[in-house]
């Protein structure tokens, strides 16, 4: 994605990785507050390129290459933003995450609580997600739902290139902690975005979207799951049946209303991620969904994730990622009651 | 921020604390006495069960906390550990509202959510304690950053206990602050004991100060017991500092009583803990300006009934101070506005059913 040569205006197909580079571009160029930190981010330009050619525009300054120090980089950046400044953290992959976790979870996600307002930590973490890349575990992992379960900190995470460049940067902007996910099994899939949009004129960050409309199964997903959803939408169609399809978008906080409504509509539901489903984010959902939709339901809410087992062998992932069969499956169940 | 290859910064300004005088020893004797009866105060109000949770006592480091805190400039930053109360005094913070904080009410220093070791004040720089091991040494690194960012000639000081230098955050800290030239003076308050765990037992290199070697830092060990020793330490330690070279000071000091109120420390022998009483840094102090014709019997009569005073007056501005009302729980869970934030109080049912029992 580096070598992609993009006019810096108008609309544009991009792919989600270079999406994610202009969206941190427009984020530098917007305010001077705003730093990168993080593991060859800086003359490498990101492990995966996101934040390529940055350093050289901002300055080393602006775009700080970090020592091998997950901790030392997030508990540096809360301090930075202790006195007014806005960094974005990259972890390299989700399992690095990890070693920050201290910091994020008994700092990050509690300082503006402990300290009853006064300070606010608009930091944001970066993390590439998810599986599919013919790696293991460290390199794919779906992370999730520790961070959304740790009140004080959002989690939003793009599942499209359009959603890339903005939520980036409507995270920096956001005066919260955000655990920005970015689903790196996707970062070349390519859509359209128009760079001379303003930021305000994007979707709210933590909201959910429908983003197909049918009216026999729900089926709700997020980041890198949202391609499965489309696909298993198209097979469905082929054999008569009309999926809605919902991109949650926001993890924390969940933003579940249109999800409500659809399944008051079609009475099934179906929730799609990579992360484990034991106690994952398709168990609050569905917990949420059979309060506030009992008496629509037709079927109970079905899951299709990750098993509970750590991050598989390379070569067993395949079965461990959602796909249009299990998704497809799942879907069928639903029409079984 | 210089680059890792970028040759420290010139010294922005002199010291401008100028070495301690007669007034100034003065000084730091009354506010050990404070410290002193403070703590002392504080422990009886745990014994009374005013005080909740875990409180960890400065007792043993006044001497440290008197002269560290005398050479600071007020612009300068200092982060603390969970054993803060003294340094939060000594940083300008109202002893009714620390006493308060203890007690957990609203007119704390924290509005009582931060208790014993989450005291906080931007108008005093007090950056916080921090009730994890090492919590606060990469904040304390990021601060220092954010002054390199916004130049000037402030300082951060960090505060950190001999058991925190075994965490990796610790040497993360450091390698950053001296890659990048920080502004910044690491502490670390030697007392001997990580809880009931000593140096020697926990610490490959014992003479903790001689990790800054690993990072071409400056360092040096200081008698925490003496004032005058930290106070002169942390002047030259802000020095290197402000001119871009970050500095490990460790002062080694006792600590009269368990890790926390409720650690009887029943793996200190009877001679130990007769040997640390007998060095008594409060008591050792007080001999030596007596002797300096600094201090008559008179006058420490009148200093110690003065922060005797003090701290009776704090202990019930705290008891007369308000709880925190239940119905703040939710706030400032996040600074910006959570869509669907239901706010329930603990009993309440997740999903409230309608009056009658169908739902829209």
């Amino acid at each position: 994605m580096a070598k992609q040569q993009i006019p810096l205006t108008g609309a544009q197909q991009l792919t989600i990785g270079k999406a994610l580079n202009l969206g941190l571009r427009r984020a530098l160029e917007d305010d001077p507050k705003v730093l990168l930190m993080g593991e060859d981010v800086g003359r490498l330009g990101g492990v995966f390129r996101i934040t390529d050619g940055l350093q050289k525009d901002f300055g080393e300054d602006r775009v700080l290459d970090s020592p091998l120090a997950e901790s030392g980089i997030v508990g540096t950046a809360i301090g930075l933003a202790m006195r007014g400044y806005r960094p974005v953290c990259e972890m390299q992959f989700d399992g690095f995450s990890y070693p920050a976790f201290d910091q994020v979870t008994n700092q990050l996600a509690k300082m503006h609580y402990r300290s009853r307002g006064r300070i606010t930590l608009p930091v944001v973490i970066r993390i590439p997600y998810g599986g599919g890349i013919g790696s293991v575990e460290h390199h794919s992992e779906s992370p999730e739902t520790y961070y959304a379960h740790t009140a004080g900190l959002k989690v939003v995470t793009p599942a499209t290139p359009r959603d890339a460049y903005f939520m980036v940067q409507q995270a920096v902007r956001c005066d919260d902690p955000v655990v920005f996910l970015e689903p790196k099994a996707r970062y070349y899939e390519k859509g359209e975005v128009d760079l001379d949009a303003p930021v305000a004129s994007a979707e709210p960050l933590f909201a959910s979207r429908v983003f197909r409309a049918g009216t026999d199964c729900t089926v709700v997903g997020y980041g890198p799951t949202i391609r499965v959803l489309r696909e298993s939408a198209d097979a469905a169609a082929e054999d008569g049946r009309s999926l809605e399809l919902v991109d949650l978008r926001s993890l924390s906080p969940l933003d579940l209303d249109p999800v409500y409504e659809s399944v008051r509509r079609t009475g099934r539901l179906v929730v799609v991620h990579e992360a484990p489903t034991n106690l994952g984010p398709s168990a609050e959902i569905a917990a949420r969904v059979t309060s506030e939709c009992f008496y629509s339901l037709e079927a109970p809410v079905q899951r299709v994730g990750g098993f509970n087992t750590p991050y598989p062998a390379s070569k067993l992932e395949e079965h461990f990622l959602p796909d249009l069969d299990r998704v497809l499956d799942a879907v069928d169940r639903t029409f079984a009651y | 921020m210089p680059t890792s290859t970028s040759a420290p910064r010139r010294r922005r300004r002199p010291p401008t604390n100028p070495a301690a005088d007669d007034a100034q020893l003065l000084a730091f004797y009354r506010q050990m006495v404070l410290v002193r009866r403070f703590e002392e105060r504080a422990a009886r109000a745990y014994t009374e069960a005013r005080i909740g949770g875990y409180c960890h006592l400065n007792l043993g480091e006044e001497a440290t906390v008197a002269g560290l805190a005398a050479a600071l400039d007020p612009t300068d930053y200092l982060f603390a550990t969970y054993r803060e109360h003294g340094y939060a005094l000594a940083r300008g913070i109202a002893p009714e509202r620390v006493m308060a904080e203890l007690y957990g009410r609203t007119d704390g220093v924290s509005g009582g959510w931060g208790g014993s070791m989450h005291m906080f004040d931007a108008d005093t720089r007090f950056m916080g304690g921090y009730g994890i091991v090492g919590g606060q040494v990469p904040l304390a690194t990021g601060a220092a950053l954010a002054i390199e960012y916004r130049g000037g000639g402030e300082a951060v000081v960090c505060l950190l206990g001999d058991g925190t230098t075994n965490i990796g955050a610790f040497h993360e800290s450091l390698n950053l602050a001296a890659l990048w030239h920080l502004p910044i003076v690491y502490v670390i308050v030697n007392n001997g004991l990580g809880m009931g765990t000593t140096v020697e037992q926990a610490s490959a290199e014992p003479e903790l100060h001689r990790r800054a070697a690993a990072y071409r830092m400056d360092s040096a060990r200081v008698d925490g017991n003496d004032p005058t020793a930290v106070y002169d330490a942390v002047r030259t330690a802000l020095a290197g500092a402000r001119a871009g070279r970050p500095y490990l000071l460790e002062t080694v000091s006792g600590r009269l009583k368990g890790h926390s109120v409720v650690d009887p420390a029943k793996y200190r022998s009877r001679a130990e803990a007769a040997a640390l009483a007998a060095a008594d840094p409060v008591a050792a102090y007080a001999v030596r300006l007596h002797g300096a014709g600094l201090l008559t019997d008179e006058l420490i009569a009148e200093i110690d009934a003065d922060a005797t005073a003090t701290v009776a007056a704090a202990a019930d501005f705290a008891e007369h101070s308000p709880h925190p009302d239940v119905s703040t729980l939710f706030d400032h869970t996040y600074a910006t506005p959570v869509p669907n934030d239901a706010r329930r109080l603990p009993g309440e049912p997740l999903f409230p059913v309608p009056a009658n029992g169908v739902p829209a």
